[in-house]
């Protein structure tokens, strides 16, 4: 057990590398064919590469609701939109400024996720995702169902008045990579950090075995609704910054299919590995991006039909990795490296982990 | 009073739909303990099939729309057997990681259909009497919804008989009960498993046939539409309940369009908010089993 | 000398990460009935269904023989298993009828044999299952098991919350059983195991702890309370 511990400030400093390296990007020129759009200073690139961290960072957030606490929620994206709309809608009908706006709406969708938490949790498992799911469609309706106030269909458009110069504009997009980096290291910070708390163990137990967290004397259900609610707000934090990314928000940033992305990002990453869930955002963001370039390229359209229709649609191509990750690589990318590498290490956590816990 | 009865009627064609794919997916739940979420590319599948045929056999007779609804049908089972039989079944017991495969298969397959029907709705005429109202009461209601509620009995009533009468109906009754048990009298529930696929992408497939008809059109969304109402009324009927599906989507449908009508187009909101009623209410009717 | 009918060897298995049999190790010979004893929650019913593959585990089974262990469920109970599990688990939104003729795994179904054991079932066959009495629904449990052929039975507390004289009826319906197959009872009233019982396994922490002849047992009073009553007890060899 000394072992692990002491080995525990290796997997930091290699994360600390990795995130400094990420922090000096916009200075090099870096040209990776096939993968990033051009080089790593050009605002094009830097854009995809905030997209994916932020991507990255939202992954986290779920990461921590399904696979730390095993809540399979289909309404995550619920609170990324409220993230993302509230602050556009506080922005554009009021003369606050970034920060203060961004605290008012942090705060509003804590309350919003412990209300809505403490009612989907009176269910568990499958209903429990389905009625999560349903709260994310009624958000769905109203954000279509208002344009005067959300822009309906055609999305919001970010109302920059109020919002700091270095982060409007192409030329300061690079201001909001770093920005879309440090959200990912809070996020992550977080997220451990909350994990290797007395309430992250409890709820990690109660994925494995809610009857004993029980005998011990604690309600699962505070802890999961604590969890629900951190992950709610780290999801609407990510909200808020991809709306000064993207400057603006659509619709389909509410929509099932949203969430269903976010799970599949951390299906991909591995299920319960934070850094599963940062690599499998980024993976998924640059993944998608190019394979709608390689959809609507000369190649693919000179195939005959079979061929062309389903690799000319990028979603197709993802649905069937997803399923093939599922059936045939438990774990998703963490997994295979983690065979590759060191088992008994993370064994030896695990086992750590559950013994703290109880 | 006219406009209550056409709200009324219109309610029940809506609920119509949202039963035959409401039903499917409550016996693959209360069975196998999986949320399909491809349950709704079934549908959309067998609207399309329905529409390539109508298009291959020309007209808008009688005849072009019953073999238009065997052909939804029956592509709809083929293709939900063949997804428990080459996907689900791979899973065994693994619920989460099935459910994993069904959103897979959902996404996938939407972005098939896109690429092959392409994203824009296609539009479909049934027989010319569809297009007609019938006077019931002062309403003047469109014809296709009496089409719509009494296919829906048709199958409710079929589904029934076919759980009480068969050998199959038993074990799948049983199995929504206890299914170790099941396993444990001898019995081979996989095989049981496959059929309740196949019953509800039939009834999945019959109810994209008549959905394109109730929309008037077809479009690789249209079952993911419906499938969103279509777990509400699962939720809300008692998950597993083929009775509970059946007065939940009636229930589900007529809230909304009286919703619809009378509260600004709330309906939508409306059968949410029931459904937080419902939990408030009754929690534990939603995971209650069958008994 | 008996053949043995089911022999277990190094048998393991986890419950939601616990783990709730270990190594365990025993053999069923093919007549009478064995009895597997334990104080509550030692693991004997998820030993039974560790046998039947009802839940995942390691080890050796065989049956008649043959390895069970890698099997699923149903094709270890139509190798000739029937099963009567802790808590009747009869099917309550099925009638008794139903119940009994879902058990029929064909081949030859004794219905008559059922009927002159458990008359009143008969005149309850529209009844809803959910409806009986806890006793009558044990009926169904045992009809369940009995209406097949069978070369093992395997019976998990039927006697349990049953009144003095419902017990003596299941009682006497096991012993009529035991002329048709052996039967591995997991049973806590001692004066069943008593009249019914030539063999005993007795199970502490999910392991073995004891094996022997019923008899020896239970005539030895201080064993059974070191048994099955107070903690600790001595172990001893397979037999
Ligand atoms: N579904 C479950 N989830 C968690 N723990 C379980 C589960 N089923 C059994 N256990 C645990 O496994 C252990 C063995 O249980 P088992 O039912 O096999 O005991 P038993 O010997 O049959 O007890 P009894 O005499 O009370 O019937 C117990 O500690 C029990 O708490
Ligand atoms: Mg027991």
């Amino acid at each position: 057990m000394k072992t692990v511990t002491k080995r525990r400030w290796l997997p930091w400093a290699a994360g600390g590398a990795v995130v400094a390296f990420a922090a000096i990007l916009p200075f090099l020129n870096i040209v990776v064919p096939g993968v990033l759009p051009g080089a790593t200073y050009t605002p094009g690139t830097l854009q995809l590469l905030a997209l994916s961290l932020l991507f990255a960072a939202l992954a986290l957030s779920y990461n921590l609701l399904f696979g730390s606490a095993g809540m399979l929620s289909f309404g995550h994206a619920l609170y990324f939109a409220m993230g993302a709309y509230g602050l556009g809608i506080l922005l554009q009908s009021t003369d606050l400024a970034l920060v203060p706006a961004m605290g008012i709406i942090l705060a509003l969708v804590i309350v919003a996720a412990y209300l809505i938490g403490a009612l989907s949790l009176r269910v568990t498992g499958i209903s429990f995702a389905m009625v999560t799911l349903a709260f994310a469609q009624a958000g769905n309706v109203l954000i279509r169902r208002n344009p005067g106030l959300t822009g309906g269909e055609e999305g919001l458009r970010l109302a920059t008045a109020n919002v700091p110069d270095v982060l409007v504009g192409v030329i300061n997009t690079r201001n909001l990579y770093w920005v879309a980096l440090a959200l990912v290291v809070v996020v992550f910070v977080v997220v451990t950090w909350f994990e290797h708390s007395r309430a992250g163990h409890v709820v990690a137990a109660t994925r494995e075995n809610e009857l004993r967290v029980r005998v011990i004397g604690v309600r699962p259900f505070v802890v999961k609704l604590i969890t629900f609610v951190i992950a709610s707000a780290l999801a609407a934090l990510v909200g808020m910054v991809y709306l000064l990314l993207q400057s603006g928000a659509t619709p389909r940033a509410t929509s099932a299919d949203f969430t269903l992305t976010i799970l599949v990002i951390v299906v991909l990453g591995g299920v319960g590995s934070r850094w599963g869930a940062v690599v499998g955002g980024i993976v998924y963001t640059l993944l998608d991006q190019r394979l709608t370039a390689f959809a609507s390229s000369d190649a693919v359209a000179a195939l005959p039909d079979v061929l062309r229709i389903p690799l000319s649609e990028p979603l197709f191509i993802l649905g069937t990795l997803f399923i093939l990750v599922v059936l045939f690589l438990p774990g998703g990318i963490a997994g295979i490296v983690g065979r590759v590498g060191d088992r008994s290490r993370s064994r030896a956590a695990a086992r750590d982990r559950v013994e703290e816990a109880s | 009073m006219s406009t209550i009865v056409l709200l009324l009627i219109t309610g029940l064609g809506l609920g119509a739909l949202y039963f035959l794919v409401a039903s499917g997916l409550s016996l693959i739940y209360g069975l196998m303990g999986i949320l399909n979420f491809a349950h709704g590319s079934f549908l959309t599948l067998g609207a399309f099939a329905g529409w390539e045929l109508a298009r291959r056999m020309g007209g808008d007779s009688w005849v072009t729309l019953f073999a238009s609804m065997a052909a939804g049908a029956a592509v709809g089972a083929i293709v939900a057997a063949a997804t428990e039989f080459l996907l689900i079944r791979r899973l065994y017991n693994r619920h989460i990681e099935q459910v994993l495969v069904t959103v897979g298969l959902a996404l996938a397959s939407v972005a098939l259909f896109d690429g092959i029907w392409g994203t824009d709705p296609i539009y479909v005429t049934g027989p010319a009497w569809f297009a007609e109202t019938t006077e019931i009461l002062g309403a003047r209601v469109p014809n296709d919804r009496f089409v719509l509620i009494a296919v829906a009995v048709l199958v409710l009533i079929a589904m029934v008989l076919f759980l009480r009468l068969t050998r199959y109906g038993l074990i799948i009754r049983a199995g929504v009960e206890n299914r170790a048990m099941v396993t444990a009298l001898g019995i081979d529930v996989r095989k049981a498993f496959t059929l309740v696929f196949a019953i509800g992408g039939a009834a999945a497939g019959l109810g994209g046939v008549l959905a394109s008809h109730y929309f008037g059109y077809v479009s690789p969304q249209l079952g993911g539409s419906l499938l969103i109402f279509a777990f509400i009324v699962t939720v809300i009927g008692g998950l597993g309940s083929l009775t509970g599906a059946a007065v939940a989507s009636v229930v589900v449908a007529v809230l909304q369009q009286f919703a619809n009508y009378y509260l600004g187009g709330t309906g939508d909101l409306v059968v949410v908010l029931l459904l937080a009623v419902v939990l408030l209410v009754r929690p534990s009717g939603l995971v209650g089993r069958l008994a | 000398m008996s053949e043995t009918i089911l022999s277990v060897r190094g048998l393991s298995a986890r419950i939601a990460g616990q783990q709730v049999v270990e190594d365990v190790s025993f053999d069923v010979p093919d007549r009478g009935v064995t009895a597997l004893l334990g104080r509550n929650g030692v693991g004997k019913t998820s030993t039974v269904k560790a046998i039947l593959g009802l839940i995942e585990r390691q080890g050796t089974v065989e049956f008649g023989g043959e390895r069970i262990d890698k099997e699923p469920t149903f094709t270890i109970v139509q190798r000739g298993v029937g099963y009567v599990p802790e808590d009747r688990e009869v099917f309550s939104g099925l009638t008794v009828a139903e119940n009994l003729r879902l058990a029929e795994r064909g081949g030859a179904v004794h219905r008559e044999r059922v009927a002159a054991l458990f008359p009143d079932l008969e005149a309850r066959a529209s009844q809803l299952a959910g409806t009986l009495s806890g006793g009558q629904q044990q009926m169904v449990s045992l009809a369940r098991a009995l209406l097949n052929e069978n070369r093992l039975l395997l019976v998990d507390e039927p006697t349990k919350g049953l009144a003095p004289l419902i017990v003596a009826d299941v009682a006497a319906a096991l012993a009529a059983a035991a002329k048709l197959a052996p039967i591995l009872l997991v049973e806590q009233n001692l004066q069943v195991v008593r009249q019914l019982a030539s063999t005993v396994v007795v199970l502490e922490g999910g392991r073995v702890i004891h094996t022997g002849s019923a008899q020896a047992l239970l005539d030895d009073s201080d064993l059974v309370t070191s048994l099955l009553g107070v903690h600790g007890a001595k172990s001893e060899a397979d037999s």
